[in-house]
This record gives C-alpha cells, sequence and structure tokens, in this order.
C-alpha cells in the first residue's frame, strides 16, 4: 500500500536522499578531483575545490612510475579468476544445501558464515607461513586460492537463498525427464537461477577487488593487483596525494563503472529475500 | 510394457509412518487411480514409485524388475505435476524436447516427435512460446506432451487438474481419458476428487492413513465399499451411515443406503422425516431431510419431486441396495 505524501514532505525526503548521497559519494568526488591537482594545490589550505590548475601530469607520471596495466591485469585475473572457481564449488553445495538437505545442514551453513566473523589478521601468521614453504607468495595462484576462500561462504550463502526461491518440482520433472544430476544443474537449474548467479558473481567480485589485507601481504610486485599499486604511493617517501588520488582514481574507475552499469542487479542481489 | 508393482512399501520421514506396508499390482495398460483424503499418502506413494523418495523398506518392481535403487532419471517412468514443473527458461519446444535431448536423440528425430506430440496436444501454433504465455490448460498440455514424447512405460500423474477451473478440468479429463485409450500406455493418477477417480479409472486404489483400503474397479467400489471408510468416501453425494435400531435389527452396527437408492412417499415408510432443502436440478431431486431418531439424510430422486422445506416425508430403504457393516466398520456379506 503506498504511503500518501504531500508535496512538501516529498521534497523533503528527496533533499534528503540526495545529501546522504553526497557525502556517502564525496571522497570519492574529493579524489577525483584531487587527481587532477599539482601536489602543491593538493595540500592547499583552505581546500581548493574547482578552481586550479586543472592537469593530467599526475596521471602520466603514476603511468611512468608503475605498470598501472600490469596491475590492472593482475586485479582482473584474481577477481575473476577466483571467483569463477568459487562458483564452480559454491553451486553444487547449495544446490546440496537447498535441495537435498541434510540433518546438519543449516549448522553447516552457519559455521562457513562464521569463519567470516574471526578477523582476518588472526589467520595471517599461518597462511604467510604456509605460502612461505609452498613458495606461494607473490603468486597468482597463491592470493587466488585465498581470495576464492574467503569468498566463498557469501557466495555459497547468496546461492542457496537464491536457490530456494526455485521450485523444487521443476528440478524434479528434470529428474523424470532422464537428466542426470550434472545435466539438471547445467540446463534447468543454473539458467533459471541465472539473475541470481550474476549478482552474487559481481558482488564477490567488486570485493575481491578491493580486498586489501591479504593482497598487499601475500604479495610484492609480480602477483600484485591495484590495491597494493594504491598502497605503493603512499610511502616511504611521505604522501603525494595528487598522485596517490590519480592511481586511487585508476584503480576503482573500472569497478566503479561496473557497478553503475550493474546496480539493479546489485541492489535485487543485496535485497534478495528480504523482500518478498 | 509398464507394470508395476509394490510389494510391503514402508515410508517414514523420520518417527512419522506415512505409507505403511502397501501392496499392489498395477497390470500393464491399467488406468490406476489412487485416492484419498489430503494426508492419506496417496502423493507420497506416486513420489515412492517415481523414484523421488526413497523407500524405507520394501521393493518397487517395474516391468518384473527391482527399480527399488534405480534413480527417478532411470526408471523410465513420464511424470506430470500438479504445477505443471515447466522449465520457465525454455520455450514450448524446448520444454517438450528436453527429455529427448537428455536421451541423446538426433535432432531430426527430435523435431519429428516434438511436432508429433504438439500436434496431438493442439500446440503447433505455441511452440515457440515460453510457458509464461501460455493460459493453464495449455501449461497442462505442455506437462503432458513433455510425459508423451519420452514414450514412457507409465505415466505418473499428480493432481494435474487442481489448478485449472471447472470447465477446463472436465476437458482435460476428457483428453486425458482419451489419450490412455490411444495409447494404451500404463497411467498412475493421484487425486482427491473422486469424481475424477470414478470417470478416469480401470483400478482404483483407496488410500486411508498409509494403507490400503479397498483396490477395485469403480463401479466395485460404489457397490460393494469393503468398509466405512470406502463407503463414506466414494459416490457423491455420500452415502448415508445410519447407526442403532435400525441397523440393529438388520443385524449390523451400521447400515448404509447411497442417496438414489431409496423410497419417498408423503403418506407412509420406515423412516419418518422432514424436508430441510429440496435442490431442483431438473434431471435430479436432492433432498436434505431430517429423520426423525436418526439424523440428517441425502436423498436422491429422479426428475422434479415436489417438494418444499418444513413438508413431511417418509423414506424406505430398497433392501437389494443395503450395505452392512460390523461394529469394526468391515461389510457384512
Amino acid at each position: 500500500m503506498a504511503l500518501k505524501q504531500s508535496t512538501g514532505k516529498r521534497i523533503g525526503v528527496t533533499v534528503v536522499a540526495w545529501v546522504v548521497a553526497f557525502l556517502i559519494f564525496f571522497p570519492i568526488l574529493w579524489t577525483f578531483i584531487t587527481s587532477f591537482k599539482s601536489e602543491i594545490d593538493a595540500i592547499a589550505m583552505p581546500p581548493k575545490f574547482l578552481f586550479f590548475n586543472w592537469t593530467l601530469e599526475n596521471y602520466f607520471e603514476v603511468q611512468e612510475r608503475s605498470n598501472y596495466l600490469k596491475f590492472a591485469y593482475n586485479s582482473i585475473v584474481l577477481s575473476i579468476g577466483a571467483n569463477v572457481v568459487g562458483l564452480l564449488i559454491a553451486v553444487p553445495a547449495a544446490w546440496s544445501m537447498a535441495f537435498a538437505p541434510g540433518k546438519r545442514t543449516k549448522d553447516l551453513l552457519m559455521w562457513m558464515l562464521s569463519t567470516k566473523m574471526m578477523p582476518a589478521v588472526g589467520a595471517l601468521v599461518p597462511i604467510y607461513l604456509i605460502f612461505r614453504n609452498l613458495h606461494l607468495l607473490d603468486s597468482l595462484f597463491g592470493v587466488g586460492v585465498v581470495l576464492m576462500l574467503i569468498n566463498l561462504p557469501l557466495l555459497v550463502w547468496m546461492l542457496y537463498t537464491y536457490f530456494k526461491e526455485i521450485p523444487v518440482d521443476i528440478l524434479e520433472a528434470a529428474r523424470m525427464d532422464g537428466a542426470s544430476l550434472l545435466n539438471e544443474i547445467l540446463y534447468v537449474l543454473t539458467p533459471m537461477a541465472v539473475p541470481g548467479i550474476a549478482s552474487t558473481m559481481l558482488l564477490a567480485v567488486i570485493l575481491s577487488w578491493n580486498e586489501a589485507f591479504w593482497t598487499l601481504n601475500l604479495t610484492t610486485t609480480n602477483a600484485a593487483p591495484l590495491p597494493a599499486f594504491i598502497a605503493s604511493y603512499s610511502a616511504p617517501e611521505g604522501f603525494f596525494w595528487a598522485k596517490l588520488s590519480a592511481a586511487s582514481t585508476l584503480a576503482i574507475a573500472p569497478i566503479l563503472i561496473l557497478g553503475w552499469f550493474s546496480q539493479k542487479q546489485l541492489v535485487r542481489g543485496l535485497t534478495f529475500g528480504a523482500v518478498k | 510394457m509398464g507394470s508395476i508393482a509394490l510389494k510391503s512399501v514402508r515410508k517414514a520421514f523420520g518417527a512419522v509412518s506415512v505409507i505403511n506396508g502397501v501392496d499392489l499390482d498395477i497390470k500393464d495398460g491399467e488406468f490406476a487411480v489412487f485416492v484419498g483424503p489430503s494426508g492419506c499418502g496417496k502423493s507420497t506413494l506416486l513420489r515412492l514409485i517415481a523414484g523421488l523418495e526413497d523407500v524405507t523398506s520394501g521393493q518397487v518392481l517395474i516391468d518384473g524388475k527391482d527399480a527399488t535403487n534405480v534413480g527417478p532419471s532411470k526408471r523410465g517412468l513420464a511424470m506430470v505435476f500438479q504445477s505443471y514443473a515447466l522449465y520457465p527458461h525454455m520455450s514450448v519446444r524446448g520444454n517438450i524436447a528436453f527429455a529427448l535431448k537428455m536421451a541423446g536423440q538426433s535432432a531430426e528425430v527430435i523435431d519429428q516427435k516434438v511436432r508429433k506430440a504438439a500436434g496431438t496436444l493442439n500446440l503447433t501454433d505455441y511452440l515457440d512460446r515460453k510457458p509464461r504465455q501460455l493460459s493453464g490448460g495449455q501449461r497442462q498440455r505442455v506437462a503432458i506432451g513433455r510425459a508423451i514424447v519420452r514414450e514412457p512405460k507409465a505415466f505418473l500423474f499428480d493432481e494435474p487438474l487442481s489448478n485449472l477451473d471447472a470447465a477446463l478440468r472436465v476437458q482435460m479429463r476428457v483428453e486425458i481419458g482419451e489419450l490412455h485409450n490411444a495409447l494404451k500406455t500404463t497411467m498412475v493418477y493421484v487425486t482427491h476428487d473422486q469424481v475424477e477417480a470414478m470417470t478416469m479409472a480401470n483400478k482404483i486404489v483407496v488410500l486411508d492413513r498409509g494403507s490400503v483400503a479397498q483396490v477395485g474397479t469403480p463401479l466395485d467400489l460404489y457397490n460393494r465399499p469393503n468398509g466405512l471408510f470406502v463407503a463414506g468416501f466414494i459416490g457423491s453425494p455420500t452415502m448415508n451411515l445410519i447407526r442403532g435400531p435400525s441397523a440393529e435389527k438388520r443385524g449390523a452396527a451400521t447400515i448404509g443406503i447411497r442417496p438414489e437408492h431409496s423410497d419417498v412417499s408423503t403418506t407412509a415408510g420406515e423412516w419418518p422425516s422432514t424436508v430441510r432443502l429440496a435442490e431442483h436440478l431438473g434431471s435430479d431431486t436432492f433432498v436434505h431431510a431430517e429423520a426423525d431418531g436418526i439424523g440428517p439424510m441425502t436423498l436422491r430422486l429422479e426428475g422434479e419431486a415436489p417438494l418444499t422445506a418444513g413438508q413431511k416425508i417418509f423414506v424406505t430403504p430398497r433392501e437389494a441396495h443395503l450395505h452392512k457393516f460390523d461394529k469394526d466398520g468391515k461389510r457384512i456379506g
């Protein structure tokens, strides 16, 4: 049932929504603007908002000093690769939990979620040592495995809630039609769950793209993705705000654009099950 | 070929026993209907035959071979679901062709069989539509089409008509009946609607709380119900069941008389009664009466009987049509 609102109230709500949205977006906007400033303008007091000498110098310098494309390539490989592998594991796992649950399925789901509650730093030392001994430090494979594992509970949970929405009759019909388990998942379940799988994948890719803790600790150069690229501008010579901003803008631009175009799916994914 | 046999089949979900040792033979080509009130286990029994549920104990034989541990995809049976369960992302053609694709048939064979099935079911114009673009009756036909292209050993129907409106239900009932006459394939059909059971079946299996109450042809069950449960369940309006002196003087704990098997007089008879309501259908008149010392009674009189509410009548059962039951509810004689 729609609530009747007066025009005044509607305008008020709209203004508040825009103000909140602007506040949330402001850091990104400020980073973007700063990336076009000279280093002097970047730290000027009072801050210069729009009236300064706009320059692309930072971008040239950043590209010159470090190979952006290499970091971007690593980011793409890690965020997509890790989550595609994650999906291959999560789809059958979510299938079994949604359609063939055992007595302990609920406990298992809770346990998987609980692994997300532990602070990552608690596992850093053992994982670092294991990686060192297995020669996995600074390798795409090693970081990819970690990124895949930390997103796996989320993938399983999201897919599980999507799969729960699918009428089990349809899967049984596929079984009666002679479909093997693999064919049932491939030709019937997956196509029906495509919107859910897409928004799950999107969210997981964004999380992996932005993941900084493990990527910074387990990589140096070869396998370093964009968060490492940003971090390299914060030390040890001190902060170069303009260049740091240029690097940050370059790092978040691809995911920002992806997020912008897929916001409908993302919102649907995040509110799925909550709103019926 | 498609005979189905159940041997002491039991099914329990945890501590709750749903099917308590069912023995049943369905011969090749038979149209068997499982009927019973909701919760009697009829759908579970069908799913056990389909292999969608595992039996707790006992055996399921298909064509004389033990299929108890064979998965649903390997039993060679086709099922039509109450919800139709069409694949929403596939066209009508894709839905009907799916089983054939799974069986690895060639594109030409698939195309030919899909066309044939679509022709039989009047779906040719809709082959490229998605299920959501179809009406309820058309969806039901697609579900049946999906089943018949496979040329299965037997068809299983799980309350397939309960989502359709009354007129369409009668039409589809006739179509399924004709389909059975044309294909002569074994069909097992689950319904709670005893009119569907009476009109479609060669063999009715009445289920009561997880056990078979009686198996027989529709008229067997109608004319010789083996107990109070079947007597009260089969037939519409239901049989009048009478206890007390009228039953005792005939040597039974309960007697039953169908609504159409009593004579009604305005002057004299065995049970003096008062008309509460008379329903005039033209072909018949249904009379709901209150018999003195017995209780409510339903009567079915041929043609237009000039009775009105409040009128005094006398009801006399025809002895040849009386059903007698003992104190355990079993049939006598």
